[in-house]
């Protein structure tokens, strides 16, 4: 009894059937999850040097955007930074005479969720570095690295143990959070799927699908973190 | 950061409370003073008196979406957790399998998986439509709350699951010499020290739960952000309904982190450090 | 060598930005389906009546259009916040909606339909409606017909984000009445999951809420694009180009009446 739905499901699914769509869109979600999580990075490094060293304004507009980041539905911060970023970069740019910028869907998509996941890294990588022991930062001064090579050398590969769980499983966010895209209909995975199960009613059939292909990237992006915590964590003494 | 200082208070402003008044606390309240003026003058906001009663509707949902779900998902996450330290496999594997996989997919999909995908089974077997159960299945809140249930049990599954195995062994060997059975063990012993070293997470998470609300008005469930979404389109208006349900959700985790302070401070903290 | 480095990457981030913008013609429509306007093969390819209208009017308007996906629910923020050119996507001209764009002339109109279960006692005056579940999508014009006479007498008026789940849900019995034109609803009825419904009347002309027609959404101060498109129109009715594409989908000439 259940074989003839399992069967047309397949069917559904192969070539020729839109498992190619889907996988296309897969690709287009993790695209933007690596672009938003890098973007995140980037963010979150300096936002976590800005909190630790840097002046009391830094610091409370530091606060605010991580506050503000972390209480406000990531929904709400698409739309906002979609409409609101991307008239902000307009305006300037057409306040300097230039032309406007037309924001394609995945570069909008990566900007936004960018944003979100840097207030998040921010905090991982500022109570990584605070967890580096200081005497390893204080020997470098006393060799005379200026902050720059201070930075590159000790700092960021000494903290990357401490910030890899938190960074794993922001990852994952980054991962799922792509699915909100689909609310705004730019063509990542979640709306593909909801494309496929409105034209062929399937709905079963597609939302379970997708879920795999979640869960696949989920569960590989799970192995490749612990052998990173594990290759990050050599010769460090194990609990 | 900057704790208060004592020194400044008894400077110059005898009277005033222990602020610092230099350039990091005044650009916050000077940027925030600006902020409101713009918004209040340079910005529509003659709709708020129609949807006052809408938007206060909503903001009941996500208040209820939140507590509700949280309190039935941390009620499920317990056993969930339990079962993975403690029980039989054929428990802790199924807990464990839904715990990886609730947290391995989208909530979105998640929503659309059990509101659409059962929807879509309603046809094939009539007689759903007869069972008493029908009003209940024709709406959205009920696939809303089960759907953030089940998340939150899965999250919060995989919390206590580190609770229960970072309680010391040697309080649950003290607990059995004494002669406690299992059950008294896990009611006075296992489950207040789990739930001591899961309360920290648990603000965050739960403010987590907070966020999530949202993904609920793709099935149609009119909370916070709907009313947002509906101000949105029958006005045209992009910012003002977006910042004003910020500011809710603000003031929302506020009184959610509030709360969870409160719930900690009781538990007894037993360290020495005082709260001001 | 950083500042190289600096200008490398700003410059390829503005490239990978800015490349869509040239000289094209974003058209924004809702990526959901809608037949036999709208409808998506597997290769996420989109065809139908209005998508193959939308070729024809920016062929003869000579201009290279590019059709840019946008909920629907975004569709006119997304028109005035400049990240789309125009709107072709069956959207009615309505009164609403003119408070904010500008639309061309009406390219089809269409009856607006009521449509339940077979066995529903259902028609189109509002009283038949109490105690009833009404679905349609959010931000249309059968929303403001329903919420403007309806609200009294259905038990809940519900907005989805797309016409095809309202549909879904008139099929699962969730709710008892759908609104839409006419010729989507007949997709509906000859579609597997339409056999539980019948069309139960048309709606009156109401101009306000349903509108005078479906056209162009633009914005308001393009007077030049607006003319070209209105141009544009009307030379693929006169060379019978419309007519071409409407015959394969219809059997009827969906324009309307003048």
């Amino acid at each position: 009894m259940i074989w003839s739905p399992a069967a047309a499901s397949i069917e559904l699914l192969t070539a020729g059937g839109w498992g190619s769509a889907m996988l296309m869109g897969l690709a287009r979600s993790l695209t933007i999850a690596l672009g938003a999580f890098a973007l995140g990075l980037v963010i979150g490094v300096a936002g976590a040097l800005g909190k630790l060293s840097g002046g009391a304004v830094t610091r409370q507009a530091l606060d605010l955007y991580t506050t503000i980041v972390r209480s406000v539905p990531e929904l709400v911060l698409i739309l906002i930074v979609y409409f609101a970023g991307a008239d902000l970069i307009n305006g300037v740019l057409t306040a300097l005479g230039q032309a406007k910028i037309d924001f394609n869907g995945a570069f909008a998509g990566i900007v936004v969720l960018g944003v979100v996941q840097g207030a998040y890294s921010t905090e991982v990588i500022r109570g990584a570095i605070l967890s580096i022991p200081y005497g390893q930062i204080e020997a470098a001064h006393a060799y005379g690295m200026s902050s720059w090579l201070t930075l590159r050398r000790i700092t960021l590969p000494a903290m990357l143990p401490f910030a890899l769980p938190g960074l794993s499983n922001l990852w994952l966010i980054a991962m799922k959070d792509t699915a909100l895209l689909a609310v705004l209909g730019f063509g990542e995975l979640t709306q593909v799927t909801r494309q496929a199960a409105g034209t062929t009613k399937a709905y079963f059939t597609f939302f379970i699908a997708a879920g795999c292909m979640y869960l696949l990237a989920t569960m590989v992006s799970n192995l490749l973190s612990r052998r990173l915590e594990a290759w990050a964590t050599k010769g460090v003494a194990h609990v | 950061m900057s704790s208060p200082s004592n020194e400044m208070a008894g400077g110059g402003k005898a009277g005033l409370s222990r602020l610092r008044l230099d350039a990091g606390t005044l650009t916050p309240i000077v940027a925030a003073i600006v902020l409101a003026t713009y918004a209040a003058l340079r910005m529509r906001w003659d709709w708020l008196g129609d949807y006052y009663p809408l938007l206060i509707r909503g903001l009941g949902m996500t208040v209820l979406l939140v507590a509700v779900t949280a309190s039935l998902g941390m009620l499920l996450a317990i056993p969930i957790g339990l079962v993975q330290v403690v029980g039989p496999k054929w428990l802790a594997l199924p807990a464990r399998a839904f715990c990886t996989v609730i947290r391995g997919t989208p909530l979105l999909l998640q929503l659309w998986l059990l509101y659409y995908g059962l929807g879509s089974l309603f046809p094939q077997f009539p007689w759903i439509r007869d069972s008493a159960l029908w009003p209940i299945l024709r709406q959205a809140w009920p696939y809303a709350f089960l759907g953030l249930t089940l998340s939150y049990a899965a999250y919060e599954g995989e919390v206590f699951r580190g609770a229960f195995k970072g309680v010391p062994k040697g309080q649950l060997d003290a607990a059995r010499a004494y002669g406690m059975s299992g059950f008294l063990t896990f009611r006075r012993i296992w489950l207040p020290q789990a739930f001591r070293r899961a309360m920290p997470t648990l603000a965050g998470e739960t403010i987590l739960q907070l966020k999530a609300t949202p993904l609920v008005a793709t099935i149609t469930v009119i909370d916070v952000y709907s009313v947002a979404a509906q101000v949105r389109q029958q006005t045209y208006l992009t910012y003002e309904p977006l910042l004003l349900i910020s500011a809710i959700y603000i003031v929302l985790a506020v009184v959610i982190t509030k709360i969870f302070a409160r719930l900690s401070g009781k538990s007894g903290d037993n360290t020495a450090f005082r709260k001001s | 060598m950083k500042k190289s480095i600096l200008a490398l990457v700003a410059g390829a981030v503005l490239a990978m930005a800015g490349t869509a913008h040239a000289e094209k013609t974003r058209v924004g429509f809702a990526p959901e389906p809608y037949p036999p306007f709208w409808v998506a093969d597997a290769n996420g390819n989109w065809t139908g009546w209005e998508v193959e209208i939308i070729d024809a009017v920016c062929a003869e308007a000579k201009l290279d259009c590019e059709r840019v996906p946008v909920a629907w629910e975004g569709i006119i923020p997304a028109l005035l916040g400049g990240k789309i050119d125009m709107i072709m996507n069956s959207m009615r001209i309505n009164d609403e909606r003119r408070k904010v764009i500008d639309f061309s002339d009406k390219y089809y109109e269409v009856q607006t339909m009521v449509v339940a279960a077979k066995s529903a006692a259902v028609d189109t005056t509002p009283a038949s409606m109490d105690g009833k579940v009404i679905g349609v999508q959010v931000s249309t014009g059968q929303q403001a017909y329903a919420e403007k006479n309806f609200a009294a007498n259905a038990s809940e008026i519900r907005g989805y984000s797309t016409q095809d789940e309202a549909y879904q849900d008139l099929a699962a019995g969730r709710i008892d009445v759908v609104i839409d034109g006419v010729v989507a609803m007949n997709e509906f009825l000859k579609s597997p999951s339409g056999e539980c419904c019948e069309s139960k009347g048309a709606l009156p002309r109401d101009p306000s809420t349903l509108g005078e027609g479906y056209g162009v959404g633009l914005r308001k101060d393009e007077p030049e694009f607006k003319a070209k498109i209105n141009e544009a129109i009307a030379a693929i009715r006169k060379n019978g180009t419309y007519d071409a594409i409407t015959k394969k989908y219809f059997d009827f000439d969906i324009y309307g009446g003048e």
